[in-house]
């Protein structure tokens, strides 16, 4: 085994205040939340098995995290980070796959919905018990450290429901104590599932915590992408340069359920009049818009590529075969001598 | 030379060490301290920056063996007690158990839980928890009896590309000596005949193989020979040494240390019940620990646990029907 590691590639700095950037990060947002829409069209006419978990309103931060990924970094998403899977290199025809369960996705029909990824590139599959993903990026970054490579980055995905976890709690001291260049970002969505933030935690800011692990914290306006693009860059850059841990808190509202079953009734109509309930994507076109780095006309074309590639993505795994449960090894064990025979009648 | 179990178990982890430099260790007090049980006695200093002190965080220190582990690493973790794995049980029935099979990618890691009781150790150092771990698909269970296995096995665990729990009895730790490491031993997975004999089948596993010997001598001098099969491995299970074992006895106890609902005695016989019935020539036995919690003190930790006394009892009265 080579233990010398591979070098990173050193590509151009990335500008946060730069035109290319934004737009780049808004279309990730954009295809994001179309490939939203149709999951939710497709639970709804049940061609879905399972869940759908949408990132409505959370495009913004999830794209700034991907569009500051590069290649060799790890990113370990969670439900609501379509546009950031999307913008670190995930294809939507894997993200179709693995919501409808194809034998050919990341996860072969064994795993499905947002439960995706492929470690080797450095998209972690998030199991659902919250907080559990941190420890395994640190673990990662602590293989790497041991195998002689550096100025890689990786961030875990959180919300603020996860914050209140043993695991969030354990693997943000260990980051700090092993000095890991990994980045926690928080989107505090005002609701895990049902239950409000004034349940959830007592302190005024989460990003207070930060102190009490030896970390630095950012905080920004989740709605606003030129912002989340700018903190995202430095709070990245700070941890890919060596100084440590950080974290982002994001304030930003979910504009939709928990999932599609869930009407979202609980929410309080005074937080979706409130700053905190404008949607990111259209803040994010009215900017370009009044940039001039786009007309209305130029990205209506651009929606409409992206519904096209979305729609094109769906017919073709529509077509491919589903998993088969008599070709399915049913072996838990990459060492097949190992696994037990299967010798009952039920087996 | 005199080796123990717990020599065996450090000596394994310096091979690992010295062999492959995927391998790390990782625990509380593993460091400069060698550990609370001295597995990892002068580690830290013979393989500076791969013998690493975990902060007391047992999740943390298995995501992120995983983690490691999927860059190709193959982390030894040492949780203290094995009565703490159940702080990471969530990483290490969720996350390290599922990965091979949701990602195709390997998770070789190797999970020592110094395990069983000793007396005084009381409620929450003494537990025997491989049924918890062996009910989980994607777990290997390794529960190694003697020296030599202590020592093959560790290091045959460490080289598989699956999660292993390993389960060292704390009870050998000191008690169990060998006059050297072995250059051989049984493919893993595979349970030894520890005693051969015809009269009954006792199959046992990690220390309490050790008190089915003791009966058997006792059980000896009252004529009865009786076999005695030691699993080394829970999981997977040699249902056919079991078997066989049974074919030629006709008769079946199973002694767990671990407490009697489902688990390992259970799975036993169950499996001798559905493909051998007809073998047993009496009903199948199992002797396992009461159903409380591991007491404190020696007059009631000493009843707690199935003894040689107990077991040579429960065969008796096997042997006389």
């Amino acid at each position: 085994m080579d233990m010398s590691g591979n070098e990173n590639s050193q590509p151009t700095p990335i500008d946060p205040d730069s035109q290319l950037l934004f737009e780049q990060a808004y279309r990730w947002m954009l295809l994001a939340r179309i490939l939203d829409d149709k999951f939710a069209s497709l639970y709804r006419t049940g061609k879905i098995h399972g869940g759908v978990f949408l990132g409505r309103g959370q495009e913004a931060l999830s794209a700034a995290i991907g569009v500051n990924l590069r290649k060799g970094d790890i990113f370990a998403p969670l439900i609501r980070d379509a546009a950031g899977r999307l913008a670190f290199g995930e294809t939507i025809l894997d993200a179709v796959r693995t919501y409808m369960g194809s034998a050919l996705g990341s996860m072969r029909g064994r795993d499905g919905n947002v439960h995706r990824g492929n470690p080797k590139t450095g998209i972690l599959p998030m199991i659902s018990h919250l907080g559990a993903m941190i420890s395994v990026v640190n673990g990662m970054l602590m293989a790497r450290r041991f195998k002689g490579q550096s100025g890689m980055v990786g961030v875990a995905s959180s919300g603020e429901g996860m914050t209140s976890t043993g695991a969030f709690h354990e693997a943000l001291n260990q980051a700090s104590i092993e000095k890991l260049p990994m980045v926690v970002v928080i989107a505090n969505n005002q609701y895990a599932y049902s239950v409000p933030t004034s349940r959830q935690f007592a302190c005024d800011s989460l990003a207070d915590r930060a102190a009490g692990y030896g970390m630095k914290s950012f905080t920004v306006d989740g709605t606003d992408l030129r912002a989340c693009l700018t903190t995202l860059h430095e709070a990245i850059e700070r941890a890919r340069s060596g100084q440590g841990p950080q974290m982002v808190v994001a304030s930003l509202l979910r504009l939709c359920g928990h999932g599609e079953h869930d009407d979202a009734g609980y929410i309080d109509p005074k937080l979706k009049e409130s700053p905190l309930g404008r949607d990111c994507l259209e803040v994010a076109e009215n900017v370009m818009l009044k940039q001039n780095w786009g007309t209305r006309s130029s990205l209506a074309m651009g929606r409409s590529d992206f519904l096209r590639q979305v729609e094109e993505a769906v017919s073709q795994v529509q077509r491919e075969p589903a998993p088969d449960p008599y070709r399915e090894t049913w072996q838990a064990l990459a060492t097949p001598g190992l696994s037990e025979t299967p010798r009952t009648s039920n087996a | 030379m005199s080796i123990t179990y717990l020599d065996a178990i450090c000596a394994a982890q310096a091979r690992a060490l010295a062999d492959d430099p995927r391998v790390f260790i990782y625990g509380q007090d593993v460091g400069q301290f060698g550990g609370a049980f001295k597995a990892t006695k002068n580690l830290a200093k013979e393989f500076p920056g791969r013998v690493i002190d975990a902060p007391i965080s047992e999740d943390a220190m298995i995501g992120s063996a995983v983690g490691a582990a999927i860059e190709g690493m193959r982390p030894i973790i040492e949780i203290q007690f094995a009565d703490f794995s159940t702080v990471g049980l969530n990483q290490i029935v969720n996350q390290a158990s599922t990965l091979f099979w949701r990602t195709g990618l390997p998770c070789p890691i190797t999970i020592r839980l110094p395990s069983g009781g000793t007396s005084g150790s009381g409620p929450f150092h003494s537990q025997s928890l491989e049924a918890i771990y062996a009910h989980y698909p994607g777990l290997i269970a390794f529960t190694p009896a003697t020296v030599e296995d202590a020592y093959s096995m560790l290091l045959e665990a460490v080289a598989i590309d699956d999660p292993v729990i390993f389960f060292e009895h704390k009870f050998l730790y000191y008690h169990l000596k060998s006059d050297a490491l072995p250059t051989t031993a049984l493919p893993a997975g595979k349970a030894r005949v520890a005693l051969p004999g015809r009269d009954m089948t006792i199959v046992a596993y990690s220390a309490m193989v050790h008190e089915a010997l003791a009966a058997a001598e006792e059980l000896a001098t009252e004529g009865y020979q009786i076999e005695i099969i030691d699993l080394r491995s829970i999981k997977p299970l040699d249902t056919d040494t079991v078997m066989a074992s049974v074919a030629r006895t006709g008769r079946l106890l199973c002694v767990g240390e671990s407490w009697p609902w489902g688990g390992v005695t259970a799975e036993v016989i169950a499996r001798v019940a559905t493909e051998g019935l007809d073998l047993l020539d009496v009903p199948p036995q199992r002797l396992n620990a009461k159903d409380t919690p591991v007491p404190y003190h020696p007059n009631l930790w000493g009843v707690h646990r199935p003894t040689a006394r107990a077991i040579a009892d429960a065969a008796r009265q096997m042997l006389r029907t």
